[in-house]
């Protein structure tokens, strides 16, 4: 026998769980109390639980493995919405303990009670209350279970606090067995057979590469893949890295604001093959036009993201690496010299650059990252420096690039990149974010230090939120509505006047990393990037914020308007 | 895209919860239901709902992969194109009525088959089980000839496979 506490533990630890971002409360202090002499599970504590959330999915991006939440009920739970939500989007898979009042108070508005489970039901692949101290062990393996294979995702297991307490058996069950969810295991040889029919008819194929691949780990049978078939490579965000950036066959991310050759390639292809992407509206542009001359074969594990945006001819239900490797078996070298050759000539001849800009840019900045550090992990906020950090970074691999593709989540930068530190202790991690979205978890600088944490912040300080200021200078008329962080109220209301002097930037970045007993350094010119990053080299024992002062109205090109075909691209500022 | 009747059967977990998440899931996807009844099977652990849905191709397909990828959900069978018997209880309650509006409810209930289950000095109580369709029909005639006068519950269809019928 055993208290229900002490069944959460050892669940964590039959599920191989080592770290745990967590957040006590009233009603998680028993679970907190059993964790407290546990050796082999560290629990890191967050400042403000949408940070820990963030944390444990950049664990878990980074690792591979699931991530742990551990929050106490209402406030504590609410606070994990948008985190999960992020999670579900990306499929990142995550175990998110919430404490819950008693049973016999549900439902009575007790203090710091809500209905996590509704309230998440719709942002995460289960959620689930806890009903009786029986059925606790068999609901933590199943929570696991769920969250890390088919399409992984977050999962909600709200514990009221009388099952925490509750003697029951020791017993941690050896199998999993849910009569509603049998993930697919095996890859249709039929439907393969149909896909290289096809591709062998084609003069102009290509592969859409999406999120699915790198989850798989499928990244080495990818690159062997298209080297055997020389067909070209497009990824969307969550796909860069499927195969190495620097390949000669990768022609870069499509999508809005996706390279030239990758969204002129999709225009022009006959036959797209994607696997692992959902076809979400950001890399399709007009969907009527979308790859418009091409068969469209799609394998992805989530048969609800098949014929869901955009009719696929062959639909293949499976993992993105078990169909890459049957794939492998069945494939074999294709005649296409003269489109993969049309292919590197659009990659030669449009680049995406920053040269408009002089001084300091994102683009510099990134570049010299690629130079100068081996495989680090690079995370995003999201605004402009998330598409320009998509648009230039260099990835080898998995793991390695960690960004809230479809959520779009501001904040989440920074935190991720302290679950992805704690994750791979050894490993370089560099988060760049803009100065809107690095004061959305500020606060976690605190964590940073507490966890002596070698980070590395950039921030891209235009002072502005700079990608809505972007549209509405070319859509809205440079109508700033909201978009400015310098901002004070006695400013006049439309100012215009760029050489008028604007008010001081609050907060001062390299003060309030001090303030934390964290580094700070600002650079504002080209020939300081180096310095910066000698200088948080230097600086081990806590993070370091690099402030980049950068051009204020800097945009980032290319880019399709909503609504337009991705191969009407504004290439520059026309 | 042309919209058509559609019915699904869904076998679900019995627990507290699995109807909202049921309800949520359509409502979130702005999926429209026409109908949906939920009552334990022959195992207690499970439920059994009948959905009905107007909907187009494209999106009913998806309803389906999106019911099916939930954990709750047990089996998804879409009985839109086979043989099945459906039908769906309706009570309707006619008030004011006179004793020539109470011999017409009489006659109608003997003409349609309908069961009268309750009546008093004014009011009726008619029990109508019947298609979705045909239960449409007996409330236009009854609002026809009651004018606001009547109030309707329906209980939304339930539908099982046929055994050796071919009819719908």
């Amino acid at each position: 026998m055993m208290k229900g506490t002490e069944m959460i533990v050892k669940a964590l630890k039959e599920e191989g769980v080592d770290i745990i971002f967590g957040y006590p409360g009233g009603q998680a202090i028993d679970i907190f109390d059993a964790l407290y002499d546990e050796k082999e599970i560290e629990v890191v504590l967050p400042r403000h639980e949408q940070a820990l959330v963030h944390a444990a999915d950049g664990y878990a991006r980074s690792t591979g493995k699931v991530g742990v939440c551990l929050v106490t009920s209402g406030p504590g739970a609410t606070n994990l919405v948008t985190g999960i939500a992020t999670a579900n989007y990306d499929s990142v898979p995550l175990v998110c303990i919430t404490g819950q009042v008693p049973l016999a108070l549900m439902g009575n508005d007790a203090f710091q009670e809500v209905d996590i489970v509704g309230i998440t039901n719709s942002i995460c692949k289960y959620a689930v209350t806890v009903r009786t101290r029986e059925e606790l062990p068999r609901i933590l393996k199943e929570a696991f279970y769920i969250a890390r294979t088919g399409r992984p995702g977050p999962v909600v297991v709200d514990i009221p606090k009388n099952i925490q307490i509750e003697e029951g058996s020791s017993e941690y069950p050896a199998d999993v067995n849910i009569r509603g969810y049998k993930p697919n295991e095996s890859v249709h040889v039929g439907q393969i057979k149909k896909v290289v029919a096809l591709l062998k008819k084609a003069k102009k194929p290509l592969f859409l590469i999406g999120g699915g691949v790198n989850i798989s780990g499928a990244n080495q049978k990818m690159k062997e893949l298209a080297e055997m078939t020389g067909i070209p490579v497009i990824t969307t965000i969550m796909g860069k890295g499927a195969i190495p950036t620097s390949h000669r066959l990768y022609l870069g991310n499509i999508g809005i604001h996706g390279s030239y050759a990758a969204n002129h390639a999709v225009s022009e292809c006959d036959v797209l093959l994607s696997i692992g992407t959902r076809f979400n509206d950001r890399i399709t542009g007009k969907i009527s036009e979308f790859a418009k001359n091409a068969k469209i074969i799609h394998i992805d594990i989530d048969s609800a993201s098949i014929s869901k945006n955009i009719v696929v001819d062959i639909p293949i239900v499976a993992d993105a690496g078990m169909a890459i490797e049957k794939l492998l078996e069945y494939m074999v070298p294709l005649k296409i010299d003269k489109w993969a050759e049309q292919a590197m000539v659009w990659k030669q001849e449009h680049p995406i650059s920053m040269n408009r800009y002089s001084g300091l840019t994102a683009e510099k900045i990134i570049r010299y990252i690629n130079e100068n550090f081996e495989n680090p992990i690079i995370t995003t906020d999201v605004g402009q420096n998330q598409l320009w950090t998509t648009q230039y970074i260099e990835l080898e691999s998995n793991h390695q690039f960690l960004t809230s593709g479809g959520l779009g989540t501001m904040g989440y930068g920074f935190p991720a990149a302290m679950g992805a530190q704690m994750g791979n202790p050894d490993k370089t991690v560099i988060a760049i974010s803009g100065d809107g979205g690095m004061q959305m978890n500020i606060q976690e600088l605190a964590t940073a230090v507490a966890y002596e944490l070698p980070l590395i912040l950039i921030v891209l300080n235009n002072g502005y939120l700079g990608n809505v200021r972007q549209w509405q200078e070319i859509f809205y008329h440079k109508r700033y509505s909201s978009t400015c962080l310098r901002y004070r109220k006695s400013c006049e209301k439309n100012c215009k006047d760029k050489t008028k002097c604007c008010p001081t930037y609050t907060p001062d970045f390299i003060k309030l990393a001090e303030s934390y007993d964290a580094h700070g350094i600002r650079i504002t010119k080209e020939e300081e990037i180096a310095e910066a990053f000698a200088f948080a080299k230097e600086h081990k024992n806590a993070p370091t914020i690099i402030e980049c002062i950068i051009e204020r109205e800097a945009d980032v090109f290319p880019m399709v308007p909503t609504g337009k075909t991705l191969s009407d691209m504004i290439l520059d500022e026309q | 895209m042309e919209a058509k009747k559609r019915y699904i059967s869904l076998y679900v977990e019995n627990r507290i919860g699995v109807l909202a998440k049921i309800s949520g899931l359509l409502a979130g996807k702005s999926y429209n239901l026409d109908t949906l009844t939920v009552g334990e099977t022959e195992d207690a652990t499970v439920s059994r709902m009948t959905i009905g849905m107007t909907i187009d191709d494209i999106t009913f397909e998806q309803v389906k992969k999106q019911l099916n990828r939930c954990v709750v959900v047990i089996k998804v069978i879409d009985i839109s194109e086979v043989p099945i018997h459906k039908k769906e209880l309706l009570f309707i309650k006619v008030s004011s009525c006179s004793e020539k509006d109470k011999a017409e409810i009489f006659r109608i209930a003997k003409a349609f088959s309908l069961e009268i289950i309750d009546y008093d000095r004014r009011n009726v109580v008619v029990q109508c089980v019947k298609t979705e369709r045909g239960n449409n029909d007996m409330i236009a005639l009854f609002n026809d000839m009651f004018v606001n006068r009547i109030e309707v519950v329906r209980g939304g269809s339930v539908a099982i496979e046929a055994v050796s019928t071919s009819t719908r």
